[in-house]
Order: structure tokens, then C-alpha cells, then sequence
């Protein structure tokens, strides 16, 4: 089967060791992790995971099922790369000087919609928000001016689906979640 | 809710009593010692069990569950005491096991320090348990404990292993337990969908030949009986995996044997002939399935399953119903129609007659001079007559005996399944024998694996186990020795064994013992063990080139199985 980009989205409580938990599943499959990003989500204290990995369909549906068995995840899915919004933030580093010397770099921050943070006799800050060719691009295209620093964040994402899958979900639990009685 | 001023130590003792816990296996050392100090006070409530080695404590905490259906706990310092604990970790994980690990920790401000006897022991045990924690502070010990036996003991049951520094285990606070009930982000019971059941019905009644796969989510779920009224309603032939092995009892018309590498040779040819195949909480492990690629080629599938990740993991499935398969059993019964399959049943019986001529015969009834595994197994049914638990180590004698062995009894059957560890066998003989004081414990092994846990015959002498112990000496680790026969050329490679005299060894621990070489000595040697008040080693040395048989070879299609 063909392998293709997935982004896993997971949503979880916040605690110690989750991280690892997730990223065994991934290390014990010998599948790589592209980009994650953690943080929390727009439900106060669920963390929201988003994993981007190449794989198979019939692999990820695994690895997602794996995911939401671990106690603390409360709901994870994957997406093909056309169910989902997404961007990614880069960040580069130039001299001054090559923003002084020419109108070229200039051009180039115009061209791709880049925007400057910082400008000090040294270096010049800028950002760039896109998709990851799209950082690249600006990457390659800045190559020529001694890019000092660069770096890329990981992805984050939204669905394009109407309805938000896990306040969906939520809900379903509050109505059918049997207690389980021990004793 | 009313309290009471306690030390942390005294709140995990607390805790584990209001649990119903009474027993527990351990091994103390600096890290825990603040609760092995209040251990001593709680000896009329707990009865603490001092093993010779963690990955003991481990194995005879499995054992112990796995009979008794209560959670098997185990009680280790930091460092080495818990990394002891690995095996028995992977092995109740893979094996779906309740078991809680409690582990002493250096004291929180050297938290990853690299302090004496510091591990990481949240790290290491992650992929091997169901949930883990890591307790600072006194005050989270009843409420993480009592999460950690909700999640051990409820949904797929697993090994939850709890590591408490020992700063915690010093802090005073006021104590009380609310057993924990529910934990937001875990589904332990998925909702049985009516629509499915009504499905996997509609597939079941169609069926001209249908048969049933018995996992131990059966016996996890209590469900032995309703498994019967199932199978009996339908008429469907039911064979079991290695760990569904007692689900029903052995002399069931409907029970056919056993599915996988050295299963019977029934329901696994007839695993590419049936038009349906019903997976009843087990989980398609590759030892059942053979190759992927031709497994039940002619079968739609059924899977009744708890756990959500094993549908459609390793098996496509047709209808899949997930969710505590007593639940289901309770819900598709009224919906199964009578039915009788006569004549696919009989299959099953020529299937059994060809096996019985072609390789049983030989292993329980020989007539070659060297003593089989298979002749012993009988021997001792002919004595217990089923109502004996049966405790195996890993290898050809762990295929003999759970092949041969005759259950009457559900929970009667322990062995190392799907992680396979040599040196399960003795500790986890011990904890069934624990579990159940009032049951015979026979413990099959080989002379590989009891030398790996050997030291726990100082647990059982100390501790007046009366178990039984048939060692199945052929002087070589005999599984792999048989491998190495059929697809490495008889390449012998480093698995002859020069063996110590282990009679005296046993002697030396306070077991008695015997020794029997011979076929005319060996039903009066089976009936002295029995008839031995206290824990007794049996050594047969049997034939040293046996192999076990029938075999589906790694790899090919269960109906490529092999006689010989």
C-alpha cells in the first residue's frame, strides 16, 4: 500500500510521561515522526497532539487505535493531508547588511507574504507562515543573503470538517459511559 | 468522608486493604523499607511473601491472578528491584494480566539525579503496563492507587505499575479511600451497538460452518458459561488459543481442541475450510493464524472483542462487536438460532481420529522405549481427573502439556503465552498455588526454564507451597533443538545442557524428590508425588530428541500443518 502524510490528532489529559507514551507507539513501529506539536486545546486542560508521519492508511489506522488505548488520551484521529487546514511558522535569521544593500531581500519578504519581527545593526528577524515548501522556499530563496539562523515549528492543524470532533465526542461520553462497578 | 492521620506508607498499606488485597509478593530493600517498616504491623491483614528474586514476586503475582480472577500485587525497591520486574511486566501485558507493581523511589529532590539505586522506572515501564505513575507526594498515594487498581482490574485487564519515592512514603497526611470509579479519558466498557450483534447474528445463523475461537477475554470476563449456551444453541465447534485453554472443559462435545502452531489438527485445517469464523475475545496472534495471506480464505469473520486496537488488527473482520464479551454473549444468544451441523462436526472428529493414529497415539501411549512428555501428562490426568490447575514453563513441554491436559475447570491453565519467558513457570506455580490453597497445583517444566527462576524453591520450601513439580528433563532447551532439526539443519547450535543433579538440589532447598527414568516406575512415581504431603519435584528424564507435533511451520498457512 502507498505511503502517504497522515496527521494524527490526539486529544489527552495533561500529564507526566503522555509524550513518551505516544511517541513509543510510533519508535515500536519503526515509523518515523515528521513534526509534533503539543499544546493545550480550546477545552481547558485537554492537550491537543498533532503528529505529522508517512505512512500507510491500514498502518495509521493501527497506530491510532494504539494511541487512543492509552488511558490518558481521550480521543485521537488521523487525516489525509486534504481533510485538514494547516500551517506551519519559520523563523530566519539574516544580516542586516543584506537587507541594506539591495532592495532583493526586500522583494523577497513581499513576494512571500514573510513579515520582519526584529531589526538590529546585525541581524534582521523574520517570519514566515505557511505550509512547509512555502518556509522552504523562502529558505532557498534567502540562501544567497548567509541565513544566520533558521527554524521551522511543527504543524498545527484544523479540520474541515464542520463539527469539532472531540467536543462531539465529549459529548457522547457523558451520555453512554457505564461505571463500571467492581465489587 | 472521614480520616485519619497517616504516613504515606501506612496510607499504601491502607490503601491495598481497602482494595481486598491480602496477599502480597515482594522483595524489600532501601527505597521501599519505609513501607516494609509498616508491613510488619499489618501481618495479621497481609500476608507478605518474601520471593528470592522480583522477577519472582512478578511471576507469582501473575500466577496468583491469572487463578484467582483477584489482582496479583507485587511490592519491590527502586533500581534493580524494580527492573527486576520487567519480564513480569511484559509478559502480564502481552497476556492481559491485573497486576499492580508498587516501587520504592529515591527520595523527590534527587529525582534524576542518578542517585543510589535511582532508575527510571516511569521510563522503562511504559511500554510495558497499562497505565504507570509516578507518586511525590504523600496525599496522591489512595487516590492514584485507587486509580491504578480500577484500571488494572477493568476493560482488556493489564499490569499497572506505581513508583512512590520515598519522601512520600515518610509524609504524614490525613488519609482517606474512595475507591476510583471512573477516569475521564478511559472507556472500560464500550457500549455494546445492537446493530452489530444483530449482524454478527444474521452471519452466525447463515453459517453452514461456522467455528468459534475462545480467548481468555472469556475467562476475563466470567463468561465460560454463557460461552457454552452459545455454542451449544448453535451447535458451533469451539477450539481455543493457548490462553482460552479450561475456558470449557476438555471433554466438551463441541471443544475441538486447540487453534495454532502446535494446536490440533482439526480446527486448524479447518480454519481454511470453515465459512465463519468467530473470534470470542482473543486477539488473532500470529502463533494462531499462521500466514496472514491464506488464513480462513473461505471465512467471513466475527470478532467479539473489549479492546478496540485487536479488530481488524491482524484479521479483517466482517462484523466486529465491541465490548465485554459476557455482555455480548448475553445480547446474541436470544438472536442465535438452534441449529445442528452434524456433519461438519463430524469432520472434526475424523480430523481427531486421523490426529490420534498419526501423533497422539505415539505421545501418550508410546511404545518406543524412551518416556514422552505426552505419557506423563496422561499419567497425571489419570489421576486428577482435570481437577488439578495446571502451571506451565516455555518450550515443547508447555505445548504437551496444555495439549494433553485434561480441564474440568475454568482459570486452570497458566502459562507464558504471548511473551513466551522460560522461568515463568516455577514463581508463577507458586503465586496459582497461593491463589488457590485448596487446589492441586501441578507444575509442568522443562530443565531450561527451572534453572532460570530455580532460586524461588526457596519461597516454596519456606513457605510450605505444596506444589508439584514434574520436570520434563531431556538434557536440552528442547523447542529450539527442534528448530534447529526441522529448518537448520540439525545445527545443534549451544542448546544440549550439562544439568545438575536436581534432586539434591531440591533436597538442598528442604523439597523432596524423585527420579524416574523408566516406564514401568513411572505411574508409581506420579502417584508418590501426589500422595506427597508438601511441595514435591518429579524429574522424568524423557526422550532427548522428541519433537512436538503436529506443527504449523513459522510462517506458512495453518492448513500446511504438519504430523511429522
Amino acid at each position: 500500500m502507498e505511503e502517504k502524510e497522515f496527521t494524527i490528532i490526539a486529544f489527552s489529559e495533561n500529564s507526566i510521561g503522555l509524550l513518551n507514551r505516544l511517541t513509543i507507539i510510533f519508535t515500536r513501529r519503526h515509523l518515523n515522526i515528521e513534526s509534533l506539536t503539543v499544546s493545550e486545546s480550546a477545552i481547558q486542560g485537554i492537550f491537543k497532539f498533532t503528529i505529522v508521519v508517512f505512512s500507510t492508511r491500514t498502518l495509521i489506522e493501527k497506530v491510532v487505535k494504539q494511541i487512543e488505548k492509552v488511558v490518558d488520551v481521550l480521543k485521537a484521529f488521523y487525516l489525509s493531508s486534504d481533510e485538514i487546514i494547516h500551517q506551519e511558522i519559520a523563523l530566519y535569521k539574516v544580516p542586516t547588511e543584506a537587507l541594506l544593500a539591495s532592495d532583493e531581500l526586500e522583494m523577497l519578504i513581499r513576494k512571500h507574504n514573510a513579515r520582519i519581527l526584529e531589526v538590529t545593526p546585525d541581524y534582521t528577524a523574520i517570519e514566515k507562515t505557511g505550509h512547509k515548501a512555502e518556509t522552504q522556499q523562502l529558505f532557498d530563496d534567502m540562501q544567497k543573503f548567509q541565513v544566520m539562523q533558521f527554524t521551522r515549528s511543527g504543524r498545527v492543524a484544523i479540520t474541515r470538517a464542520s463539527r469539532e470532533r472531540l467536543s462531539e465526542y465529549l459529548k457522547k461520553l457523558d451520555t453512554e459511559k457505564m461505571m463500571v462497578e467492581r465489587d | 468522608m472521614k480520616t485519619k492521620r497517616v504516613s504515606g506508607s501506612e496510607a499504601v498499606i491502607l490503601s491495598l486493604l481497602a482494595e481486598g488485597v491480602d496477599t502480597i509478593f515482594g522483595y524489600p530493600g532501601g527505597a521501599i523499607m519505609p513501607v516494609y517498616d509498616l508491613l510488619y504491623n499489618y501481618q495479621d491483614k497481609i500476608r507478605h511473601i518474601l520471593t528470592r528474586h522480583e522477577q519472582g514476586a512478578a511471576h507469582a503475582a501473575q500466577g496468583y491472578a491469572r487463578v484467582s480472577g483477584k489482582v496479583g500485587v507485587c511490592m519491590v525497591t527502586s533500581g534493580p528491584g524494580a527492573t527486576n520486574l520487567t519480564t513480569g511486566l511484559a509478559d502480564a501485558m502481552l497476556d492481559s494480566t491485573p497486576i499492580i507493581c508498587i516501587s520504592g523511589q529515591v527520595t523527590s529532590p534527587l529525582l534524576g539525579s542518578d542517585a543510589f539505586q535511582e532508575t527510571d522506572v516511569i521510563g522503562f515501564s511504559m511500554p510495558l503496563t497499562k497505565w504507570n505513575v509516578q507518586i511525590t507526594r504523600a496525599e496522591e498515594i489512595p487516590v492514584m492507587l485507587a486509580r491504578a487498581f480500577f484500571i488494572a482490574t477493568t476493560g482488556r485487564p493489564g499490569p499497572v505499575m506505581v513508583d512512590i519515592t520515598k519522601d512520600a512514603q515518610f509524609a504524614e497526611f490525613d488519609f482517606a479511600y474512595e475507591k476510583c470509579r471512573d477516569v475521564r479519558s478511559y472507556v472500560p466498557r464500550p457500549v455494546l451497538r445492537m446493530e452489530y450483534v444483530e449482524k454478527a447474528a444474521q452471519l452466525i445463523n447463515n453459517a453452514k460452518k461456522p467455528m468459534a475461537l475462545v480467548g481468555q477475554g472469556v475467562i476475563l470476563s466470567g463468561a465460560e458459561k454463557l460461552l457454552l449456551e452459545f455454542i451449544e444453541k448453535a451447535q458451533i465447534p469451539a477450539a481455543w488459543t493457548l490462553l482460552g485453554a479450561s475456558a470449557m472443559p476438555t471433554d466438551h462435545p463441541l471443544n475441538v481442541g486447540m487453534l495454532g502452531m502446535h494446536g490440533n489438527y482439526g480446527p486448524n485445517i479447518k480454519t481454511n475450510e470453515c465459512d465463519l469464523l468467530i473470534g470470542l475475545g482473543m486477539r488473532f496472534d500470529d502463533r494462531v493464524t499462521g500466514s496472514l495471506d491464506t488464513y480462513g480464505k473461505n471465512a467471513k469473520v466475527v470478532h467479539f472483542e473489549i479492546d478496540p486496537a485487536e479488530v481488524d488488527k491482524n484479521v479483517k473482520t466482517d462484523v466486529a462487536v465491541i465490548a465485554d464479551i459476557k455482555e455480548i454473549f448475553q445480547a446474541i444468544i436470544p438472536l442465535v438460532k438452534k441449529a445442528s451441523h452434524e456433519e461438519w462436526l463430524n469432520q472434526f472428529k475424523n480430523a481427531y481420529q486421523f490426529e490420534y493414529e498419526k501423533v497422539i497415539k505415539n505421545d501418550i501411549l508410546p511404545e518406543k522405549e524412551g518416556l514422552t512428555m505426552g505419557e506423563v501428562i496422561r499419567l497425571i490426568n489419570e489421576k486428577m481427573d482435570g481437577e488439578a490447575i495446571c502451571v506451565t514453563d516455555v518450550g515443547q513441554h508447555q505445548m504437551i502439556a496444555s495439549r494433553y491436559f485434561k480441564f474440568r475447570h475454568t482459570r486452570s491453565l497458566v502459562t507464558s503465552g504471548g511473551l513466551g519467558t522460560m522461568g515463568f513457570g516455577l514463581p508463577a506455580a507458586f503465586g496459582a498455588q497461593t491463589g488457590r490453597p485448596d487446589k492441586t497445583v501441578v507444575l509442568i517444566v522443562g530443565d531450561g526454564g527451572l534453572q532460570m527462576t530455580i532460586q524461588e524453591l526457596g519461597t516454596i520450601a519456606q513457605n510450605k507451597a505444596p506444589v508439584k513439580i514434574v520436570l520434563m528433563n531431556n538434557n536440552f532447551l528442547g523447542m529450539v533443538r527442534q528448530w534447529q532439526q526441522l529448518f537448520f539443519d540439525r545445527r545443534y547450535s549451544f542448546t544440549e545442557l550439562t544439568n545438575p543433579d536436581f534432586i539434591t538440589i531440591a533436597k538442598g532447598f528442604g523439597i523432596d524428590g524423585g527420579k524416574v527414568e523408566t516406564r514401568d516406575k513411572l505411574k508409581d512415581s506420579v502417584e508418590k508425588m501426589f500422595a506427597h504431603k508438601g511441595p514435591y519435584l518429579l524429574e522424568v528424564v524423557v526422550e532427548k530428541e522428541d519433537n512436538v507435533f503436529p506443527m504449523v511451520p513459522s510462517g506458512a498457512s495453518v492448513s500446511d500443518i504438519r504430523l511429522e
